[in-house]
């Protein structure tokens, strides 16, 4: 991304328009744009991250469910951001509000029917599995 | 700038099909119904971020729509993959749902 930023910037310097001519609010704005959708990306990453890795389901619940939330958020305000005052804003907002809304619903109710039918959360220091612990898990449960 | 924003959404979008690949992974090996429940909940969320992303990069806004429609569709899904799974069946009111949880508490 930064070597096309300097590709772009050489074009339009190369076409008369130099970075000094260019609107400052547009850079501003887009500057917090991209820092929204990187912060955003990041905390998606770590929640992907966090769902594969996590040894214990109620763990990957943990993941997903903040770091999702937080994500979500953070990439459609940089896209509102990016937009300005329009109808397409408006829409990514309700589109903000109801991820807002159901999002930690859906993982509670996740978590109350995993805590319901009996699934017990992984309890005591966290050992990495071994190789029959592998093995086991390949095995049975499939 | 406008050149380099459409490349800043397109590399977002890029990392929302990568981040969705991997939540696959976990969809797949999830040892538990919980698991998979939580991956294909978590893949719907990607999937809106990826709708709205790429509504801007090929510039039509007609996307937002369907990602606001899927974040709503997604909610639903998972409440009812969930109620499905634990009285299997959709058509169980509330009240009948806590008898039968009662009656097999008691059995």
């Amino acid at each position: 991304m930064i070597v096309s930023l300097i590709l772009t910037t050489a074009a339009d310097a190369a076409h008369g328009q130099a970075l000094s001519s260019m609107d400052i609010g547009a850079l501003i704005r887009n500057g917090l744009s991209i820092i929204c959708l990187a912060s955003g990306l990041f905390f998606v990453l770590a929640g992907t991250l966090g769902v594969l890795r996590l040894p214990d389901f109620y763990t990957r619940l943990h993941a997903a469910g903040m770091t999702d939330t937080l994500g979500a958020e953070m990439i459609l305000l940089g896209l509102i951001i990016q937009s300005g005052f329009t109808l397409l804003s408006l829409k990514i907002l309700l589109v903000a509000f109801f991820l807002l809304m159901t999002s930690p619903t859906a993982t509670h109710a996740v978590a109350n029917a995993a805590y319901q039918a009996g699934l017990k959360p992984l309890l005591g220091k966290y050992k990495a599995p071994s190789a029959e612990d592998i093995g086991q898990n390949n095995s049975g449960k499939g | 700038m406008e050149h380099f924003m459409a490349y800043v959404n397109l590399g977002a979008a890029l990392f929302l099909l990568l981040s969705m690949a991997m939540m696959l992974g976990r969809l797949l090996i999830g040892p538990t119904l919980y698991d998979r429940l939580l991956a294909v909940n978590s893949f719907g969320t990607k999937t809106v971020l990826f709708l709205c992303v790429f509504c801007f990069v090929i510039g039509r806004p007609d996307g937002v729509d369907i990602a606001l429609l899927y974040a709503l569709m997604n909610f639903i899904a998972t409440i009812a993959v969930l109620k499905f799974f634990r009285y299997r069946a959709l058509d169980i009111s509330l009240e009948n749902a806590h008898s039968t949880q009662n009656d097999r508490a008691a059995e």
